[in-house]
């Protein structure tokens, strides 16, 4: 069976278009070229931002001040997390394997709205350049946090509008992205893909992007008022003009809390490729994963206010968003579950991608468990905003959707670029990345229960152990990264041919060459049966897929 | 749109469209609504301050305005009907009643947002800052959300040229007229954001 005649077969990368050259990517609405836009714009600003924590790492090997005084490690730590919330974590795994591998999963040719596709990603582009520049610009690095808690993100002299106004603008390139893949998983499944017979990555973006869709919009008009406080004076959050700073957090949490989700449920999706490829073994419990993304999407819009839990609300309202918060581990825990009983009889074949997917569940598992520490209204009063909290996020946001996104780039690479990489360097980075990260953060929970506040610049001598191994750590991960990195920019240069189906894996973007002619199909294939069918169900399954 | 140009001028797909415009104007409404629950939680705690700040609103412009929108809606709608039995000039003239409205309304926005200024009411003015809290946020709300408002309905209004200039051009016409339906379905955005507006500022005293 062929979907595609081979010797007629020109790959999107060497497709000439209108435009010749650079402007045949800048121009193209090509969603595989935009995805790949997308990945290396994400790999820039990530090592921007990973510098920036390495530097704030520095400062902390030593109690006073080391390399930076406060103002400096304020706007350190601010734009680390601006630029990685906003620009990576947020629209990363949707942005690079959303854009490339969705159409190609569910059998389109392209997303719904091509142009408008691109357009989300210059407007990316665009506030994630405006992020980076107010740190240089205007009235030095703004110092508020991520979060712009008023009223101080009201009061602060830095330079705090261009911060907001990056957000706004990733914010809407965030919503444009998501109501893309609506309309593109509703309108454009191939001829026989039923709800039921789409892979499972693409229903996780499904959730995701309503998340996108339903929560982004808060966040907008929140910023926007608090553009508005420091322009216009209007003093919505100001207790001194009768506002209410407490009212900020909710409006910003409603958004930003089931932005958590918006950045782990495509990372599940992810490892939910992965793990039934490399155990050759049908995904567990199939309905069971695709409905508690659904379920995690839903309950994960009514728990914000546990980031609030010392903020003076209300204490009926405060165990109800704990026993909620403890009501969203369910349906992660399913997940788990049905992907560790995936591997379990598999025959497992441990590549790097699956390498990664295994630490992405313990890494994750660490996460979960000390956030419901953290969803406890008791012991969330004695680590409230303490490098407990940020060891914890650092588990789930790096550990989960960072893992993920090295999982994905090593299951995809040889698709996306049509080479293999060096599987044996690819192996080592991986033990470099898994060890450094639990030296990086691990210690963090320690002292963190013992006390040690975020965002402090100094910090008592008796902390000093634990911020010295978390630095060691720190220098450890960015060896990792760069050595995962050369890995992967070598092989995509000279790397060996990558044939169609490296992995034996059976969901479409395997049945196409490696890597896609421009329109991915000539033929688009009609689906006959489920996802995932494997070995002895594997020649059943080629011949009912009919070209 | 490297080679992409022929394949998506083929692909058109009209349902789709509409849908993802319809996602759109959820988005919006959800915007507004961050603001509506901005000014529940205040009408909740200064109503007293939230119901003396209302009475200086003048009822008389708030209402033609809301004349003037909803009339404006109306005529959005039949330009599309007029589009679909491919009568071009007629949509052509209603959509230009449409934009006339829309101009009305703004320039009846202008006149009312000077005379407030004029009376020393806006952001961050000595008077304002003399009233009481409550008056001071309905007012910073009042600007907030009529501005907000107004900047969509300049939005639509150049969405409704460029249509327009399409009509003309017969790039929309009885075929295809997405762009129409979707700059329509906007426009009624407006007039609903618009409807709650109205009786939240002016009316409800």
């Amino acid at each position: 069976m062929t979907l595609n005649n081979d010797s007629t077969h020109i790959s999107y990368l060497e497709h000439q278009g209108k435009y010749k050259g650079l402007l045949s990517w800048l121009l193209s609405t090509d969603h595989k070229k935009i995805g790949l836009l997308y990945l290396y714009s994400i790999i820039v600003f990530f090592f921007v931002a990973a510098i920036l924590g390495l530097l704030m790492r520095i400062e902390l090997i030593a109690p006073g001040q080391t390399i930076m005084g406060p103002q400096a490690y304020n706007g350190m730590f601010t734009i680390h997390g601006v630029i990685m919330i906003f620009v990576i974590v947020i629209p990363g795994l949707a942005a690079v394997f959303g854009n490339f591998f969705l159409p190609i999963l569910i059998g389109a040719k392209d997303v719904a709205f091509p142009r408008l596709n691109l357009f989300s990603y210059y407007l990316f582009l665009v506030g994630a350049i405006l992020g980076v520049v107010s740190q240089f610009a205007g009235s030095g690095p703004p110092d508020t946090g991520w979060t712009f808690y008023v009223p101080y993100s009201a009061e602060s002299s830095t330079n705090v509008i261009f911060a907001l106004t990056a957000a706004f603008i990733l914010g809407f390139s965030s919503i444009l992205t998501g109501l893309n893949f609506i309309v593109t998983i509703h309108r454009m499944r191939a001829p026989g893909m039923t709800w039921f017979r789409m892979p499972l990555f693409p229903w996780s973006l499904y959730a995701t992007a309503w998340i996108q869709v339903l929560a982004t919009p808060i966040v907008g008009i929140t910023l926007l008022m608090v553009i508005a406080e420091r322009v216009l004076n209007i003093g919505f959050f100001d207790p001194a003009l009768g506002g209410d700073p407490v009212l900020f957090q909710h409006l910003f949490w409603i958004y930003s809390h089931p932005a958590v989700y918006i950045m782990i449920l495509p990372a599940m999706g992810i490892v939910t490729e992965i793990f039934p490829t490399f155990s050759q073994k049908p995904v567990f419990g199939y309905g069971a994963i695709a409905m508690s993304s659904l379920a995690i999407a839903f309950v994960g819009y009514f728990v914000w206010g546990h980031h609030m839990f010392t903020a003076g609300i209300s204490y009926s309202s405060r165990w109800f968003f704990s026993f909620l918060t403890f009501i969203v581990a369910v349906p992660s825990a399913i997940k788990v579950f049905n992907w560790i009983s995936t591997m379990y009889g598999g025959s497992i074949d441990l590549k790097p991608p699956l390498l990664y997917a295994i630490s992405f569940i313990f890494l994750f598992m660490i996460g979960g468990f000390t956030g419901l520490t953290l969803g406890s209204l008791a012991t969330n009063v004695h680590v409230h905003d303490t490098a407990f909290v940020v060891a914890h996020f650092h588990y789930i946001i790096f550990g989960g959707m960072g893992f993920a996104f090295f999982a994905g780039i090593h299951y995809w690479f040889p698709k996306m670029f049509g080479k293999m990489y060096n599987n044996r360097i690819a192996n080592i980075a991986w033990a470099i990345n898994f060890f450094g990260f639990n030296v990086l953060y691990f210690p963090q929970f320690i002292i963190g229960l013992q006390g040690m506040p975020r965002r402090y610049f100094d910090y008592l001598p008796q902390f000093q152990t634990g911020e010295v191994i978390s630095t060691i750590g720190g220098f450890i991960l960015i060896a990792g990264l760069v050595l995962m990195t050369y890995n992967l920019i070598i092989s995509a240069r000279r790397g060996e041919k990558a044939p169609s189906n490296p992995w034996n894996g059976v969901t479409l973007e395997w049945l196409i060459p490696s890597p896609p002619s421009l329109e991915n199909f000539d033929v688009i294939p009609e689906i006959k049966t489920k996802p995932y069918l494997f070995a002895r169900n594997q020649e059943k399954s080629e011949n009912e897929i009919q070209s | 749109m490297s080679g992409q140009n022929h394949s998506s001028a083929e692909h058109y797909d009209h349902d789709a469209g509409k849908f993802g415009m319809w996602i759109f104007l959820l988005t919006e409404l959800f915007l507004f609504g961050g603001l509506f629950l901005v000014y529940a939680v205040f009408r909740a705690k200064y109503s007293h301050d939230f119901h003396e700040a209302a009475l200086e609103l003048n009822t008389f412009i708030g209402t033609l305005n809301t004349v003037f929108l909803l009339t404006s809606s109306m005529t959005a709608a039949m330009a599309l009907t007029a589009i679909q039995n491919s009568n071009r000039k007629l949509a052509v003239n209603l959509i230009i009643i449409t934009l006339l409205f829309a101009t009305l309304f703004m320039i009846n926005k202008y006149f009312e947002w000077t005379h407030k200024f004029d009376f020393k009411i806006y952001p961050g003015s000595e008077v304002l800052k003399n009233l009481p809290r409550g008056e001071l946020l309905f007012f910073g709300l009042y600007y907030m959300m009529t501005g907000l408002h107004a900047l969509h309905v300049l939005v639509g209004m150049v969405l409704l040229s460029v249509t327009l200039f399409k009509i003309r051009k017969g790039t929309v016409n009885s075929e295809r007229y997405l762009l129409l339906e979707n700059s329509a379905l906007y426009w009624h955005l407006v007039d609903l954001i618009w409807i709650f507006l109205f009786p939240l500022l002016y009316l409800i005293t």
